[in-house]
């Protein structure tokens, strides 16, 4: 019965993507599509409009909002360093990476909060607001969502968990860290600078 | 035809390793793919006998003009959750009952990818599923059709919370949808036993590859759909306002844009289906195997350019219309070209006329016949003719029942004995395909002409005098019949439980590897991991793959299988299948706590939700492979 068989041996080492990361990708590529939904319909509602945002309601002001994207676009630096440090068995790396990422994610959160309230204008008056305000408060539950995950990580970190050939959690959280935050760019383009940007 | 190879083993030993827990434990706690796929078989089709009941009353309401057997309310109730159970919980689920019973079979492994993932997709969908059925029991069903355009579905018109279980539920089950999607996507590329590189895939694997995609791109656009929706009903936004310049279009684009990929979805696994039984039953190799899957793909991409053309009538540019006008046109190509594969691996097989083949025939018959009225409706001048007339009720159910109902009841018949071990009869199967395909066609061919006279879909009577009576008893007479059609085949399942022959490994001679396999298969699907060297492993002969990494019974009775390279299929990782656990089922419930929070706007309950699915997420991600391995 066990007659020699050509078939591809175990090379003991892992080529392709892992599980972990596949199914991370794929509900990126299905959350992308949430947001390409959204700003889609950003796009449609205001084509028919002048002038845009509906009179009575400012630009977006770009002052303090330019300041936090920098500041979200430059958490994944911090991420990608903490599991760049694991790779290399670096625990308290990570640690100090994901912390760091954490304080910026966290501080664009409550930067976005600040905003909210300084905002004039309301969610219901005019499908403006709608707008504004489902799709930066989507992002910020999926920051939030981050946030969570970065400290869940974190604590695994501090059990021990993790070296230098075991963190998948890690690489599957940083994915989603970067997801987060690049997809930021998308929606401040749209919301912030189109109208700016655009007649 | 050689015989296979794979080896015998001492089947108790290892299924010790696998079993569920006995009882209602075990039902709630399983992990077992074979068992997740039969549940959702199961359940999909208590949800079609219901919306099959509801359809039977629409009809003898509609049988004579000026009857009252309902008012106007209940039948708008009953054409809405009819639609909705008949798309969102019946069809698609139960081919992702087949997908999920079929594929680590077929893949030829011991389960999915996530099999935990899958557990819990199955427990959102049917919570979903009571969750929009629990309306009905309160009176206060989903009453705006089974598309529920606003402003008809908005506050002003619709106060009450019907419309919100269908909001709401549609999100629920869409995550359902979308982790099953996910976990048959990461399935197919990282479960294939060694040797079944993507050119030796079978086609029915393909098919839910590229159902899988089709989800993940088109699910998102309907959760906005219904999530603005919600948000216009319960928050108070102007999404679909245009009082306060938002726009009711907008929700035909983004419920379309899921809307018509939704009908290929459904229909190309039932393709996939079709593909793999009609050369079992020709006795020969599927002709244009790589034609027929790059037609599926092709499919798949160019359903995504289709969506306008529900929309036909609302004015919008024409210049714009007519590229989705010759979008929809183009997509006979690739349907065609699988229609012409199958007629060319009849032509030249040997053909058994056994029940799967005859609804194979039914599907080709019926389809084609829905094909060409979808030619038809895809040009404007003719779809501004007959739009919202019973032209395009008859057109949709062309498509849907033959193209769908009828390759899934041809797959119950090839596939249930493997299931349960009991061949069902062949002579009621036949009995019961004749009786579906007459009361079918007797009762939607003539809706074609109900349509063209110009009888308007959704009114719950109309007066004599119109030359639609005759027609419309025809089609309720019809309808009778084939809901006999199917009672026949319910009663063929029962029958073959009690009395049915066993089944043995490979009643129909099958080609893939789930007729290696025992009917019904041992929990661990596979002892010794099956080695691929050909499309048609039982066809050309299969060998055991104990020496690779995680492929023999000692992995087996470590509850291990391997993991392969998504091309080429070389082991790369064992996977630890998880043991049974709670988790899934209540995460699953959490999040349908949630929704009814949502629903009934209490803030509290939507707490209680969140913290039960977080809790059970928390102990179901806090163990991961850092710490088995």
């Amino acid at each position: 019965m066990s007659a020699a068989v050509a078939v591809p041996m175990a090379t003991g080492r892992v080529r392709g993507l892992r599980r972990g990361t596949w199914g991370m990708w794929m509900l990126i590529l299905t959350e992308l599509m949430i947001f390409g939904a959204l700003v889609g319909s950003y796009f449609y509602v205001r084509a028919g409009q002048h002038p845009w945002p509906p009179a009575g309601i400012e630009k977006p002001p770009l002052g303090k909002i330019s300041i936090a994207t920098v500041v979200l676009l430059g958490s994944s630096v911090p991420m990608a360093w903490a599991e760049w440090a694991i790779r290399r068995g670096h625990v308290g790396r990570l640690k100090l990476g994901l912390a760091v990422a954490w304080i910026m994610g966290a501080a664009f959160l409550a930067n976005q909060a600040v905003e909210y309230h300084d905002l004039h204008f309301g969610i219901r008056p005019t499908v403006y607001g709608s707008l504004f305000y489902t799709i930066t408060g989507l992002h910020g539950a999926h920051l939030l969502v981050g946030l969570v995950m970065n400290a869940v990580v974190q604590a695994k970190a501090w059990l021990g968990k993790f070296d230098g050939q075991r963190h998948h959690t890690v690489e599957i959280a940083s994915l989603y860290w970067h997801f987060v935050d690049a997809v930021w760019i998308l929606v401040f383009s749209s919301l912030y600078l189109s109208p700016w940007l655009l007649r | 035809m050689t015989t296979t190879a794979l080896p015998v083993v001492d089947e108790d030993v290892v299924e010790t390793a696998w079993r569920d827990a006995p009882g209602l434990i075990g039902f709630l706690t399983s992990v077992d793919h074979k068992r997740i796929g039969v549940r959702y078989i199961y359940t999909a089709f208590i949800f079609f006998f219901v919306a099959g009941l509801q359809a039977l009353v629409m009809r003898v309401q509609l049988a004579e003009p000026d009857l009252h057997v309902l008012g106007p309310s209940a039948y708008n109730q009953l054409f809405t959750m009819h639609g909705t159970t008949m798309i969102f919980l019946f069809n698609t689920p139960v081919l992702a009952g087949f997908g999920n019973y079929l594929l680590p079979l077929q893949l030829g492994t011991r389960d999915m990818a996530f099999p935990r993932l899958n557990a819990f997709s199955y427990w959102v969908f049917l919570l979903s599923g009571l969750f929009m059925f629990t309306s009905q029991f309160m009176g206060k069903a989903p009453d705006g059709g089974w598309f529920s355009y606003v402003p008809l579905t908005g506050k002003t018109y619709s106060p009450a919370l019907n419309i919100d279980f269908w909001g709401l539920g549609v999100i629920f089950l869409g995550i359902s949808t979308t982790v099953g999607a996910v976990n048959f996507i990461v399935t197919v590329f990282k479960m294939r036993a060694p040797g079944m590189t993507l050119n030796r895939m079978p086609v029915f694997v393909w098919s839910i590859l590229v159902m899988g995609f089709m989800i993940l791109f088109a699910v998102p656009a309907l959760t906005v759909a219904c999530g603005l929706l919600e948000m216009d009903r319960k928050v108070g936004t102007a999404f679909y306002d245009p009082l306060r310049k938002g726009s009711p279009l907008l929700f035909q684009h983004l419920f379309w844009f899921w809307g018509h990929p939704e009908v290929y979805i459904l229909l190309v696994p039932a393709i996939g289906m079709i593909a793999t039984i009609v050369p079992v039953f020709a006795k020969a190799r599927l002709k244009a195997y790589v034609w027929v899957v790059t037609a599926v793909v092709g499919i798949g991409f160019v359903s995504f350019g289709l969506w306008v053309h529900h929309m036909f009538a609302t004015g919008l540019p024409s210049q714009a219309m007519g590229f989705f006008s010759g979008a929809s046109l183009t997509i006979s190509i690739p349907s065609g070209i699988v229609i012409f594969a199958l007629i060319a691996t009849l032509w030249r097989g040997t053909v058994r006329w056994s029940t799967p083949l005859l609804y194979t025939i039914g599907f080709v018959s019926i389809f084609v016949l829905g094909g060409i009225t979808g030619v038809m409706v895809a040009v404007m001048p003719f779809d501004w003719q007959v739009h919202d007339t019973y032209f395009v009720v008859a057109h949709f159910h062309y498509v849907l029942v033959g193209g769908v109902l009828f390759p899934i009841f041809a797959a119950l018949y090839y596939w249930l004995p493997k299931m349960t071990g009991r061949m069902l009869s062949e002579r009621l199967g036949k009995w019961s395909f004749w009786i579906m395909f007459a009361g079918f066609n007797l009762g939607f061919f003539p809706q074609h002409i109900l349509g063209l006279l110009g009888m308007p879909r959704r009114i719950y009577t109309y007066p004599a005098g119109l030359g639609w009576d005759w027609l419309n008893m025809l089609s309720t007479v019809g309808g009778f019949l084939f809901g006999l059609g199917t009672a026949v085949s319910l009663y063929n399942f029962f029958w073959s439980r009690a009395r049915g022959a066993p089944a043995g490994p490979n009643p129909w001679d099958g080609d893939t590897l789930e007729w290696s396999l025992p009917s019904p298969p041992p929990h661990e699907n596979f002892a010794v991991i099956p080695a691929v060297s050909s499309r048609h492993p039982m066809w050309d002969g299969v060998l055991p793959a104990a020496n690779v990494e995680g492929g023999g019974v000692d992995a087996a009775l470590e509850r291990q299988t391997p993991i392969t390279e998504g091309m080429d299929t070389v082991v790369e990782d064992i996977m630890q299948v998880p043991e049974e656990t709670y988790v899934p089922f209540l995460s699953a419930l959490g999040v349908g706590i949630v929704f009814v929070g949502f629903l009934v706007s209490q803030v509290t309950v939507i707490v209680v939700g969140v913290v039960l699915a977080a809790a059970a997420v928390g102990v179901w991600t806090w163990r991961t492979a850092e710490d088995i391995r």
